[in-house]
């Protein structure tokens, strides 16, 4: 079974909210939209979104780092969100996974979101129904793309590349590939809620070389040495 | 969690509704079994009338909890998988059978349809009753599992939930049919006070332990397995939002520690010692006011203590929206 999902590098995004603007930009104007804005240009704006960058400082000042986080629906693939809306608004799609929202259906409870454990649906104030990230459902599954544009608005918008777009459930996939070598993890897995998206981890390319790597200290063939040096090579310059 | 206002109602005058009732059929039973003297038919049916008008005012208030009310008919769908759904079923079921206890008594429909046993006549009133009794615990144990169903918030999801929810509404009820009882001038008054203050003490024992048990609690979930970053010493910077989101209404009480703590106090207060000791006087005084001051003490105390039943749960996804930058 095919289970579309997001693969975000936490170690290349720079937090520059690239994929938030451009969610809301194409989602606004499509078919889950209007997503609503309230005071835009007051003092507290406020307003739905699909996806949003938080911001994350790990260490104890001086010594710290800045994980930039993005957070969007997580398309859990034992959605916890799902079997508890009444309506039977939300739903996932047994084709590729993808958990949506009937917006004709929904009647506003909030009981999902409740469900949720990652925050990822938000109610639209304009609109009282329960919105969250379709994967850009009418993107990927429009037939009439190229296959470079049949992604979620998102991926497309990342500068670093720190969006990877695919079928986790297909081995030879590049999110399966990223997720198996380069230690992809999930959410809050102490849930069980087995969330499809996944996270790859900060890393740094610093190389760690232990001295007894550089130096033999118990070369067998030292007993058998019986030179006596005067300053030239020694046997641990040439054998090891 | 924010405290709704609409399903701190909802939840409140339904109890009181379904307890109110159930004092009814528990007066009728022990008329029947000759442990209290027989009350006229009147004496049920406008019992229940007011039962079904608390039902009422709980549902009316529950479409203030919605944002599409108009769309409330869809909520019967998916009872195989929602306590929600499941509550939106069992709670006109209950006001039906409510009502056509009412009528029953009301109308004297109270011609033997069959006997049981030696001595036992069946009527139209018992039957209702007893369905309606039956109903009533359901509609108890489906909205209370609304709350206890969810496992992500720990400190609704145990069964004591359930059994505040049931003792807590079934306290109420009675309370309101001795003040009932108090203010027709009924002696019935002393027999339903006193399962009233059995009730209450059940309760409380319910509620300290469900108390207890929450100040015990260890959450599942840390901002470090939230953003998968396994430092010990990780911070929000910024939660993506300058001027908050439905994240940072919907799940916050938005109310200092010392306003929480007080409103602890403050139904712990209403909803037990006060009600027990106005029921105590009533009983040495013979008061016909002392019981009405007693259930409406009670209930507000109970929508005090709806409130922090709300308050009181953190649910995992504030480990996302810690800080406003």
């Amino acid at each position: 079974m095919t289970q579309l999902a997001l693969v975000i590098d936490l170690n290349v995004c720079v937090g520059c909210h690239a994929c938030v603007t451009s969610c809301k930009e194409w989602n606004t104007s499509g078919w889950a939209g209007p997503m609503v804005d309230q005071h835009p240009y007051d003092g507290s704006p406020t307003g739905t979104f699909f996806n949003r960058v938080q911001t994350f400082e790990v260490g104890v000042y001086p010594k710290t780092e800045t994980v930039h986080f993005p957070k969007s629906c997580l398309h859990c693939e034992e959605p916890p969100c799902v079997p508890v809306c009444p309506t039977g608004a939300s739903y996932k799609r047994p084709d590729n996974g993808v958990v949506l929202v009937d917006y004709d259906k929904c009647i506003g409870c909030k009981y999902c979101s409740w469900a949720c454990p990652y925050g990822a649906r938000e109610l639209d104030e304009q609109q009282q129904v329960m919105k969250k990230c379709t994967l850009c459902i009418d993107r990927i599954t429009d037939p009439k793309l190229s296959d470079r544009d049949r992604k979620p608005a998102c991926v497309l918008a990342c500068p670093t590349s720190a969006r990877l777009f695919g079928d986790v459930h297909d081995p030879d996939a590049e999110v399966s590939i990223a997720i198996r070598e380069r230690g992809g993890y999930q959410l809050m897995p102490e849930w069980g809620t087995k969330p499809a998206n996944h996270y790859l981890p900060r890393r740094k390319t610093v190389m760690h070389i232990d001295q007894d790597e550089l130096t033999r200290v118990d070369n067998p063939l030292r007993k058998e040495d019986l030179t006596t040096y005067t300053g030239e090579e020694t046997l641990d310059d040439v054998a090891w | 969690m924010h405290p709704a206002f609409s399903v701190i109602f909802l939840t409140t005058l339904i109890g009181a509704g379904q307890g109110l009732f159930l004092a009814m059929v528990t007066g009728q039973l022990y008329a029947i079994a000759r442990f209290l003297p027989v009350q006229a038919d009147q004496f049920y049916a406008v019992g229940s009338l007011v039962a079904l008008v608390l039902l009422l005012a709980g549902l009316a208030s529950s479409f203030f909890h919605l944002g599409r009310p108009e769309r409330a008919w869809r909520a019967a769908a998916k009872w195989r998988t929602s306590w929600l759904s499941r509550e939106v079923i069992v709670l006109p079921i209950v006001m039906a059978l409510v009502f056509g206890y009412g009528v029953a008594h009301w109308m004297g429909w109270t011609q033997p349809l069959f006997q049981v046993g030696e001595s036992l006549q069946v009527d139209a009133t018992l039957l209702l009753g007893l369905l309606g009794t039956l109903a009533s615990f359901a509609l108890f144990l489906c909205t209370a599992m609304i709350y206890a169903g969810v496992k992500f918030l720990q400190e609704w999801h145990t069964p004591l939930t359930v059994t505040n929810f049931t003792f807590l509404g079934a306290a109420s009820g009675f309370m309101l049919a001795a003040a009932y009882s108090a203010y027709i001038g009924n002696p019935l008054v002393s027999f339903f006070g006193t399962w009233a203050v059995i009730l209450t003490l059940v309760g409380l024992a319910s509620r300290l332990a469900h108390l207890s048990r929450n100040a015990h609690l260890k959450h599942k979930s840390t901002v470090q397995t939230a953003i998968g970053v396994r430092h010990t010493a990780v911070v929000q910077k910024a939660q993506g939002a300058t001027g908050g989101s439905f994240n940072t209404r919907e799940f916050f009480h938005g109310q200092s520690q010392s306003t929480f703590a007080r409103v602890r106090l403050v139904f712990l207060v209403l909803v037990f010692p006060v009600p027990i000791l106005l029921i105590g006087a009533a009983y040495v005084t013979e008061s016909p006011t002392l019981p009405i001051l007693a259930f409406v003490t009670q209930y507000l105390g109970l929508m005090a203590e709806r409130w922090s039943f709300f308050a009181e749960a953190r649910h995992p996804q504030n480990l996302y929206y810690q800080s406003v930058a």
